[in-house]
């Protein structure tokens, strides 16, 4: 394939209606794929662990990691060279027993926060959330206006002329 | 009848707002959390020799770029003649030879002239990893105390030479005299 | 030559589009019939030169005639025909081109079936299509045109993107555009209603059947696009909260939002504000779903820039949607009344909290999909935003809306006494939990959630069973004939997509906790187990596609030594993109299990590797998709709506008396 070609192509993968393909950021990361000596764990590989909570760490670690080349990808899913070199640097510290936050950091300090599928709770993910229940709770309050407002209308209709007047008159604190 | 709709007016404004700025934004730059940061740690076996090895100690002296690449990197190749320019011009550039093979490399280098001063040679992606390589090339300016003061992925052009590197080389070497 | 015929037959529907978004709002304005009358020709006009597009398109990549830029970027001579057919909606330029054919179609139904409307009505609702053709049209026209001819003409074509090979991919996007373009009838009612001043039930019940539709089709589109996902990426998952997906999802969750909230309208002639408000919300998170996929701001940081006009029309005709239905609200909306009161406790108070829980759920999704963006937006850092993040906000919110879809149909309008429903209800509650509890347990392990997720379940389809039950009870003494008879399509319906939609639940609280997963080296001969099932690898032979090569493995599974199943995964080599394999999982289904299989690299020798997977409940998963999608067409299949329009002329005469009225109890 030519680079034109290979351009447009991955240009259009993106543009394709199908969801979640694997697309590299331009030609140069491409590259790493298609062509590097790979000396990362494969994607796949079985993994052994002393322990089965290393085990898990390791597992869950995966899945919430990015893939930061790939387009939606975890590096458990992902067949890029770099996902490969995260997966085999979550695999040796968890080995050698680093905790889940040790690693996580580590991957931080280098990457940055985009590795994370799990964004940190920090300042700048403050709104991001809080917001579903800051959102939840309007939505309750808006329920709760609507519903009283609507029982009132209940009561008017159910009240004769004089009686409504009355209520009218006790509301004013007459 | 504007009060009707305020609420939901501003909050459509804002989002439209945000979109168009997103729009505007070349998301390909991710920002390096290592900018500001001392160069990383790392212990390689240099290139030239596997004999000596090459540490985070060796780039750190005067302003230099690092440069990381690798001969079966097709953007790398279309970079290569700028950095020679540079070098030419008495920039420093050390190199990490990335998950490459020695002899591909030589290759590489012996094609045209060769840019570098140090090259550690990392076949496994270790190095990158403490760097924060997403994939070849990419380029550091370290200051003369060790710091990194700025990352570029993808290959230099022109453009990005004149108007990001060396305006930030001269202004580092200034500091250092 | 087909393809400029094709061009011109594009660029003809787009005249005829702007006319159709003028000559009969103009003609409803003035009261001139014939000016009225041109909606419905415009449409069929639009729609014989839109489908005549199509097919030029169609032709130009079944002749393989690479000189149409868009056809040599999406096909190449290797590609079976089938999928040069399919190849047409492959990319972006095409895709776009079935969106306004599949826009064009749902005109002209509107035309063919709403012939008892009201005429201003219909001209309203026709001329405001036509201005949402107008725009997709002058999108596609002036920014994607499909038919751009290259210069050079390349031997061959790139390829179609080996992942769009498959048949779930034939069915996904036309589907998924049926839904969305549905969705633009009903922003056409909702606004053609709003420009009358008239949101009335009579508006309601026109709008409902349509809204259904659309739903269902926006339920397969989402449904095929999970199932596709499910067996062609080959790692076995089938949600992933990508912003493609999220794109998809938000308008699906305010369409069902709509759908009851329409039921409160037409019945009780209540929230009529909030269900025009959530018909043009739909809409717009379909342009908002266009935008994300299309201008490349968000998948951007992996894309070459994309062209940015393209970006900039999808906001402007977004920003037009939302600028102009507000502003039109806010001239027309204080004309409208409440509707009759309700009790806290009754169905119409239900219907609200299930309204509000997913308008909440569907801005979670939202904010998750473009916090980034924001973020970035603002020079505050790059994050990204994954399953946990929405997995942690979006289950709590549904927990709640799960019970309510149990009670919900069980209890009366405007008030319903709780202490009633208890006494029905405390079975069937006691039931639901106990099934909560033991159900786990049967599966080996008991986790909270999974238990709480599965007695929900139960607790939907118990409910509907009794309401069912009570329904047909009720007519006991008239004979069973007419027991049945009670049974209405649009009560079957109901009941049956709040059924499937158990069903899901139950597939995903199993998948999610029973699911095993085992990566494997496996040489000839080798056995590994994985859920209780033994595989065997036979062997791994080459294999040639139509277009691509394939390591093809052969795995025997077994379960207690007993065979099962011979399964074939392949890793397959594309001609075009030799370099980047594709995995081709290998499925066993069965009711209560899938065994997927993949085919990873190979290893030092004859090893390769291979991933297992055990799934649990998978095709309860399809299942319930389907029965929600079927559901919906049987409601909007009820004879009611066939009534209703026979009669709407009628209504359409009485209406100033009946907003009379409504105005009256919004004083009184």
């Amino acid at each position: 394939m030519t680079g034109k070609a290979l351009q447009a192509y991955l240009h259009d993968r993106l543009h394709a209606p199908g969801y979640r393909t694997l697309v590299l950021a331009g030609l140069f990361l491409a590259a790493v794929v298609l062509a590097s000596p790979v000396a990362a764990l494969p994607m796949g590989k079985p993994v052994d662990f002393e322990t089965q909570e290393q085990e898990a760490q390791y597992q869950k670690l995966v899945r919430e990691l990015r893939c930061t080349v790939c387009q939606s990808e975890t590096i458990h899913e992902s067949n890029a060279a770099l996902a490969g070199d995260m997966r085999r640097r979550v695999y040796e510290m968890t080995a050698a027993g680093a905790s889940e936050q040790e690693i996580i950091d580590f991957l931080v300090q280098r990457y940055g926060d985009y590795v994370r599928y799990r964004p940190a709770f920090q300042a700048n993910t403050v709104l991001l959330w809080t917001s579903p229940f800051l959102i939840l709770f309007a939505g309750g309050m808006v329920w709760l206006q609507v519903v009283r407002q609507r029982q009132r209308l209940v009561l008017r209709q159910e009240l004769s002329a004089e009686e409504r007047a009355a209520l009218e008159q006790f509301r004013r604190g007459e | 009848m504007l009060r009707r709709i305020a609420f939901p007016l501003v909050g459509v404004l804002v989002i439209l707002g945000l979109l168009y700025v997103g729009l505007g934004i070349d998301s390909r730059a991710l920002p390096s959390p290592l900018v500001g940061k001392p160069a990383p740690a790392f212990q390689l076996e240099s290139f030239y020799d596997p004999e000596e090895i090459v540490t985070e100690a060796d780039f750190i002296g005067e302003v230099a770029l690092v440069n990381v690449w690798a001969s079966w990197c097709s953007s790398c190749r279309s970079e290569k003649p700028y950095l020679m320019e540079l070098a030419r011009q008495g920039v420093t550039i050390h190199g990490f030879n990335y998950r490459d093979t020695r002899a591909d490399a030589r290759r590489y280098l012996s094609a045209e002239m060769n840019p570098y001063d140090k090259i550690a040679f990392d076949p496994n992606g270790e190095a990158g990893m403490e760097w924060g390589v997403y994939a070849t090339p990419e380029t550091y300016v370290l200051d003369a105390g060790g710091t990194i003061r700025y990352k570029h992925i993808g290959p230099l052009t022109p453009r990005i030479i004149r108007e990001e590197v060396l305006p930030l080389i001269e202004k580092l070497e200034a500091e250092n005299r | 030559m087909i393809a400029e015929l094709g061009n011109f037959a594009l660029i003809l529907a787009f005249c005829l589009a702007i006319s159709q978004g003028v000559l009969p709002l103009v003609g409803a304005r003035t009261g001139n019939e014939r000016l009225m009358a041109t909606g419905r020709s415009l449409a069929v006009g639009q729609l014989v030169f839109l489908a005549f597009s199509y097919a030029a398109l169609t032709w130009a990549f079944v002749a393989s005639d690479f000189s149409v830029e868009y056809v040599a970027r999406n096909s190449n001579l290797a590609l079976p025909t089938q999928y040069k057919v399919t190849a047409v909606w492959g990319g972006h330029e095409g895709s776009l081109l079935l969106w306004v054919l599949l826009l064009a179609a749902w005109g002209v139904a509107v035309a063919v079936f709403s012939k008892a409307l009201p005429r201003k009505m219909l001209a309203r609702v026709m001329g405001v299509l036509g201005i949402v053709s107008t725009g997709f049209l002058a999108f596609t026209v002036l920014t994607s045109n499909p038919f751009n001819r290259l210069a050079r003409v390349p031997a061959d074509g790139v390829d179609l993107n080996p992942l769009l090979q498959d048949p779930g991919m034939i069915a996904h996007p036309p589907l998924l555009y049926m839904g969305y373009v549905g969705m633009s009838v009903v922003f056409a009612f909702a606004i053609a209603a709003l420009l009358s001043g008239r949101l009335d039930a009579a508006w309601a019940r026109w709008s409902r059947p349509w809204t259904t539709v659309a739903w269902c089709f926006l339920t397969l589109g989402v449904g095929v696009g999970s199932w596709w996902a499910y067996y062609e990426l080959g790692w076995g998952g089938w949600w992933f909260w990508d912003p493609v997906e999220n794109a998809s999802f938000m308008p699906w969750l305010t369409a069902t939002a709509l759908l009851h909230s329409l039921a409160v309208t037409e019945k009780r002639g209540g929230f009529k504000v909030w269900t025009v408000m959530l018909a043009i919300l739909t809409f717009a998170l379909t342009i908002l779903g266009a935008f994300i996929v299309r201008s490349g701001v968000i998948t951007s940081v992996h894309s070459f820039a994309a062209d940015p006009d393209r970006g900039v029309f999808l906001l402007s005709m977004l920003a037009a949607t939302l600028l102009g239905s507000l502003a039109l609200y806010a001239w027309r909306a204080p004309r409208v009344g409440l509707g009759g009161g309700f009790g806290w406790y009754s169905r119409e108070s239900l219907l609200l909290g299930n309204n509000v829980l997913l308008v909440v759920a569907c801005a979670a999704v939202f904010v998750g999909t473009l916090y980034p963006l924001a973020l970035d937006a603002l020079g505050l850092s790059k994050i990204s935003v994954g399953p946990p993040y929405f997995d942690a906000v979006f289950m709590p919110l549904m927990m709640p809306m799960l019970f309510l879809v149990g009670v919900g149909p069980l209890i009366a309008w405007k008030q319903a006494d709780p202490v009633e429903t208890s006494k029905q209800l405390r079975w069937v509650f006691l039931v639901s939990i106990l099934i909560g509890i033991a159900w786990p347990f049967a599966m080996g392990l008991w986790k909270p959630l999974t238990a709480l997720g599965l007695g929900l379940a139960a607790w939907i389809l118990l409910t509907a069973a009794v309401d069912t039950r009570n329904r047909m009870m009720r007519r006991r003494s008239q004979g069973v004939g007419s027991m049945l008879g009670a049974l209405r399509p649009s009560f079957l319906g109901m009941h049956l997509a709040h059924a499937g939609l158990a069903l899901v639940v139950v597939a995903i609280s199993m998948v999610n906790s029973y699911e095993v997963e085992r990566d494997v080296r496996l040489a000839p001969g080798d056995t590994a187990t994985a859920g209780g099932y033994e595989f065997t690898m036979l062997g791994v032979g080459g294999v040639r596609g139509p277009n691509y090569d394939a390591d093809q493995a052969t795995i025997e599974v077994t379960r207690n030594g007993k065979p099962v199943a011979t399964l074939t995964p392949q890793r397959r080599y594309y001609d075009s993109q030799s370099d980047m394999p594709m995995h081709q999982a290998s499925l066993h289904r069965r009711p209560t299990r899938d065994l997927y299989v993949s085919l990873g690299e190979r290893l030092s020798g004859d090893a390769w590797l291979v991933r297992l997977y055990y799934k649990p409940y998978m095709f309860w998963m399809w299942v319930g998709g389907l029965m929600m999608a079927f559901g919906g067409f049987l409601a909007a299949a009820d004879r009611r709506y066939r009534l209703a329009r026979e009669r709407s002329t009628v209504v359409a005469e009485e209406r100033p008396a009946a907003t009379g009225r409504s105005a009256g109890q919004e004083v009184g």
